[in-house]
């Protein structure tokens, strides 16, 4: 491998970066605010008991929220200790984690604002499938 | 003249320099929030920047070894079953937050990665095994294992429905 090879990928790599690290830089940004404005308690407040609401609820306070998984799987475990339903809960998981509204504007400039909203709208969709069958699953079990 | 700005100056700056107003507004009304919100800014910052470096490295490792024709052979049109493991084990495996990755796949993209297989790596993130042990016992042993059973599963059909979506000649969304 020549050394000018070496040299061309890396300025390719380093000029692709320059174009993306705004848009990560906002995104930090805007995870950040997310995070210190939306209190834990805020998610507690949301469920109705509504066996058809309360997943759908899951599923879009989720989608908004943003942070790494374990702090879902800890608010997701408080729900369950209050009595919000497990299907409404694993909606809740489902969506942190493979929904991203916040992210939505970095996904729209890096891959495509269709493929960014597509992707977002059908696993959204299927978080609540996968939610559903879960329960319906762990039902025989 | 908005599209000759985002031309000049590119629609991440763009971005960026709106969020930033919107700091500075919010700075401006409840300073204690911003500052809570500046914190935490620099404490997700610094937990990302290995992630960052490890991606930089992957871009520059893809970009002196993949070629189109290497692309299309794993993760292009042409990769059929190999392309759906591929990018299901990439996305399991893979670490740190998803827009750490957009840069990566959008430069597989246009070396022609799939674009049903970008939508099935991004799910399959949410499938993380050193976390498994926590959500264990969160949620115990048989819900997590239907649970990523069935995020596997559908992270196919999600690719799928993403693609015929995508095909469509007038635009659905």
């Amino acid at each position: 491998m020549t050394q000018s090879i070496l040299k061309e990928s890396l300025i390719k790599t380093l000029n692709g970066f320059k174009q993306v690290l705004p848009i990560i830089l906002g995104v930090i940004m805007l995870v950040s605010l997310s995070i210190v404005t939306i209190p834990k308690s805020f998610y507690e407040s949301i469920f109705t008991g509504n066996k058809i609401i309360d997943p759908l609820l899951g599923a879009i306070f989720g989608s908004i929220a943003a942070g790494n998984p374990i702090t879902s799987y800890i608010i997701g475990g408080e729900f369950l200790k209050q009595g919000v339903s497990l299907i409404s809960v694993t909606a809740f998981i489902l969506t942190w984690v493979s929904v991203g509204l916040i992210q939505l504007p970095a996904e729209s400039l890096m891959l495509g604002k269709r493929f960014a909203i597509t992707r977002n709208v059908v696993s959204f969709l299927t978080a609540l499938v996968i939610a559903i069958l879960t329960i319906f699953t762990l039902s025989f079990l | 003249m908005t599209n000759r700005i985002s031309e000049k100056i590119g629609g991440g700056w763009i971005f960026f320099i709106i969020v930033a107003i919107f700091y500075l507004i919010l700075l401006s009304f409840n300073f204690p929030l911003g500052k809570d919100a500046f914190i935490k800014f620099f404490e997700l910052l610094q937990k990302i920047i290995p992630v960052f470096i490890l991606v930089f490295i992957f871009i520059f490792i893809s970009n002196l070894f993949l070629d189109a024709k290497k692309i299309a052979k794993f993760i292009g049109e042409s990769a059929g079953i190999k392309g759906w493991f591929v990018s299901i084990a990439a996305g399991i495996l893979s670490m740190g937050p998803i827009y750490m990755w957009y840069p990566l796949l959008a430069d597989l993209k246009e070396k022609g990665m799939k674009e049903s297989f970008i939508a099935v790596f991004l799910y399959n993130r949410a499938i993380k095994i050193p976390l498994l042990p926590l959500m264990i016992y969160y949620f115990g042993l048989t819900f997590v294992i239907i649970l990523t059973f069935y995020m596997i599963l559908f992270s196919i059909i999600n690719g799928l429905l993403v693609d015929k979506l995508l095909k469509f000649k007038k635009p659905i969304i």
